[in-house]
């Protein structure tokens, strides 16, 4: 039977773990995803979940132990966040050019200098070309929910990449709220035991893993991995249909929309400030404005495709970003409007980062986010990038 | 293949199945020679691991690949990290093999140090051997914390004014045995049987089990590729290296070399030394002598 409970973030991915059987966690702590990791502790010490727990001496060795027990076929998940990413980034490329299904967590937080412990998306900006999926959830329930389907994305034979499960620090990794969790038969059912590949260490036919490959075959390797990727987003797709037909909740794959279709102005989020938005696309309905909402959920692969078709009717596009890619603007900007450039679609699109370092991004924020996507709409002139709630003079 | 454990192995009852093999190491590797051996008495079922360096860039070149074993490259920094990995996912999936971490002495000493504490820490087994031909040689020769005194090495040359190295090497063993790891021994290339008996012993450890073994480089040290043995077993002679066993929280000397004797043949012999001075040759002596006084007076 499933259940419900009252869980932060953190402990939902706990959960979301311990149902999907994993044989091997590796994890060192950082603030704010220790959680996470103390939760699974127990789980292990307590014998609720019987996997090899390894107490790692770094962030570092946290993903260079995954990939060893992922090489051998073993179910592998580790945790995460801001610097201790930045730190194991060396090894990210190794787990996906090997093809290796390793599950992770990254609870997004600041990074340095100056450093804080709060929620801003500027660490996984760092590693969105490092060949992992890069998924983002809006709440607890979704966190759970995307670390059982992060498995059977990972360990699909078409697929066969890392995944990262990103989480807005504190606002997501510590707020409680009701979650359902799933019962282990049903998940069992969903998400059968990992057999291994055939690329992996085996007994049968031994293999070298992590190879060399000279400039007469090194771009091949590359160019078959990155295909399979834009092809995992198919993947994505079907794996969220089948969790929805099962356990009756679905996030609309790769990207979700909220009241878009006849939507004037739409709002592309990414993670917990999709959830503030949400409040404030409501708000100005009642109000009949023609606002909406889309929450890019997967940043890689991005799904090009599937955001033309989500905001084909709309006339402006507001991207708001939790990052900055000093000397440029917004990450996710950059995306959006190469998704644009490609498709062969013109739409005025604007840039509004905020939320760095831990600020909040308010109801207030998004409405006034919302009100200058309706001038540009009507033609007024705004600045292609702007600053929320920035206390000095820019 | 099963080694009875009451055997010593020697050239007679080794295996002469090949585990390493159509590799491109240079002629007289001694660290090639070292994982040859090594593997003959761990076997086929053993599970590798072994950092991007000269084994790696000499033996998994897409597509020749020279183990017969699984093995696996590992970030430069996480040889231990990644082959304790490998024993836990082996673990978890309940199949019982061995794995087993090479790495050289820069990999091992400098960026691989801080890995390589944390997986003895934990005490789960496997066995991680150093491969020591005392310098980085796959990026042509530099500096590691492994680089004996007086040795000249592209990173530090001998100059006018600082002949070559001028520090001592690290360690290594003693670090290791600090952590009261299960097994440890020092070997050399130039005393098989010794080595190929520790590699016995590693395996049969009921925990962590590290070896560090002396493995002469010609094209890094500049010497004929034909005398990589016979250096392996003077510095060993001549009390520059020393074989010791490290057990039960205890050290012991395997082998007392004679301290009277000269090190300038085996010095002399390389060109990494030939520009030492009459006093550098003495520094070495008296490094020499208070390794061995201390030694001498701890490991009995």
């Amino acid at each position: 039977m499933s259940r419900n409970a009252f869980l932060n973030g953190d402990e939902a991915v706990a959960y979301g773990v311990k149902r999907s059987r994993p044989n091997v966690v590796a994890a060192y702590p950082i603030t704010p995803q220790t959680i996470t990791v103390e939760k699974i502790s127990s789980f292990v010490q307590n014998g609720e979940l019987d996997c090899e727990y390894m107490h790692v001496e770094s962030e570092h060795s946290a993903m260079a132990c995954s990939i060893g027990a992922s090489s051998v076929g073993a179910r592998t998940f580790t945790a995460t966040s801001s610097q201790g990413l930045l730190y194991m980034a060396e090894c990210l490329p190794y787990a996906s050019g090997a093809r290796l299904p390793i599950v992770m967590m990254n609870a997004n937080r600041a990074l340095a200098t100056p450093w804080n412990i709060y929620g801003d998306q500027m660490d996984v900006m760092f590693l969105l070309n490092s060949g992992w999926v890069q998924i983002f959830v809006e709440d607890a329930q979704e966190a759970l929910d995307m670390t059982i389907q992060s498995f059977k994305i990972a360990e699909h034979e078409s697929v066969m990449a890392p995944v990262m499960i990103n989480l807005d620090g504190f606002v997501l990794t510590h707020t409680y709220e009701k979650v359902n969790i799933p019962s282990q038969e049903a998940v069992d059912q969903f998400l059968p035991t990992f057999l291994g590949a055939h690329h992996m260490m085996n007994d049968e036919m031994p293999m070298s893993m992590c190879i060399s490959a000279g400039n007469q075959h090194n771009m091949e390797f590359k160019i078959k991995q990155h295909r399979d990727l834009l092809r995992a987003l198919e993947i994505i797709e079907t794996i969220d249909s089948e969790f929805e037909s099962q356990f009756g909740r679905g996030y609309g794959g790769a990207l979700e929309g909220y009241k878009h279709e006849d939507a004037e102005v739409i709002l592309v989020t990414t993670g917990s400030v999709t959830g503030t938005a949400r409040v404030v696309v409501d708000r100005l309905r009642a109000e009949g404005k023609r606002v909406g909402l889309v929450k890019l959920r997967v940043v890689r692969p991005f799904p090009v495709e599937k955001l033309m078709e989500l905001v084909k009717n709309a006339k402006t596009i507001g991207i708001v970003d939790k990052n900055i890619s000093f000397g440029y603007e917004g990450t996710l900007y950059t995306n959006v409007n190469s998704a644009f450039v490609q498709s062969g679609i013109k739409k005025e699109t604007y840039n509004f980062i905020g939320g760095i370092g831990g600020r909040d991004i308010t109801k207030d924020d998004i409405h006034e986010m919302y009100e200058n996507l309706q001038l540009a709409s009507a033609g007024e002139q705004i600045d292609a990038v702007t600053y929320y709630n920035v206390r000095c003079t820019l | 293949m099963t080694i009875n454990k009451s055997i010593q192995l020697n050239a007679r009852n080794i295996t002469s199945d090949e585990y390493f093999y159509g590799h491109k190491a240079c002629g007289g590797c001694g660290e090639s020679l070292a994982l040859r051996l090594a593997l003959k008495v761990l076997g086929e079922e053993a599970y590798l691991s072994l950092p991007a360096g000269c084994m790696a860039a000499v033996s998994f070149i897409y597509p020749n690949m020279a183990f017969k074993n699984n093995a696996i490259i590992t970030p430069f920094a996480s040889t231990a990290a990644v082959a304790t990995g490998v024993a836990a996912g082996l673990k978890a999936l309940h199949k019982d093999h061995l794995s087993v971490a090479f790495a050289g002495d820069g990999g091992t000493a400098d960026i691989g140090i801080q890995a390589l504490s944390g997986a003895i820490d934990r005490g789960e087994k496997f066995i991680y051997i150093c491969t020591d031909n005392e310098a980085y040689m796959n990026t042509g020769i530099q500096k590691s914390g492994l680089t004996p005194f007086g040795a000249s090495t592209t990173t530090t040359p001998a100059g006018k004014v600082i002949r070559g190295n001028i520090k001592p090497k690290k360690n290594m063993f003693e670090i290791v045995a600090a952590h009261g790891i299960k097994y440890a021994a020092t070997a050399s290339v130039g005393y098989l049987e010794d080595f190929m008996n520790k590699v016995q012993k590693a395996k049969e450890a009921d925990g962590p089990a590290y070896i560090h073994v002396f493995s002469p480089c010609p094209t890094g040290w500049g010497h004929e590729s034909d005398q990589t043995i016979a250096l392996a077993k003077e510095v060993v002679d001549n009390g520059l290296w020393y074989l010791a066993e490290y057990e039960n929280g205890r050290f012991r000397l395997n082998k007392k070399p004679d301290l009277s004797n000269d090190v300038r043949p085996y010095l002399k012999g390389q060109a990494r030394f030939r520009h030492l001075k009459d006093e550098d040759i003495e520094n070495i002596e008296a490094l020499r002598g208070e390794k061995w006084a201390q030694m001498l007076a701890e490991w009995q």
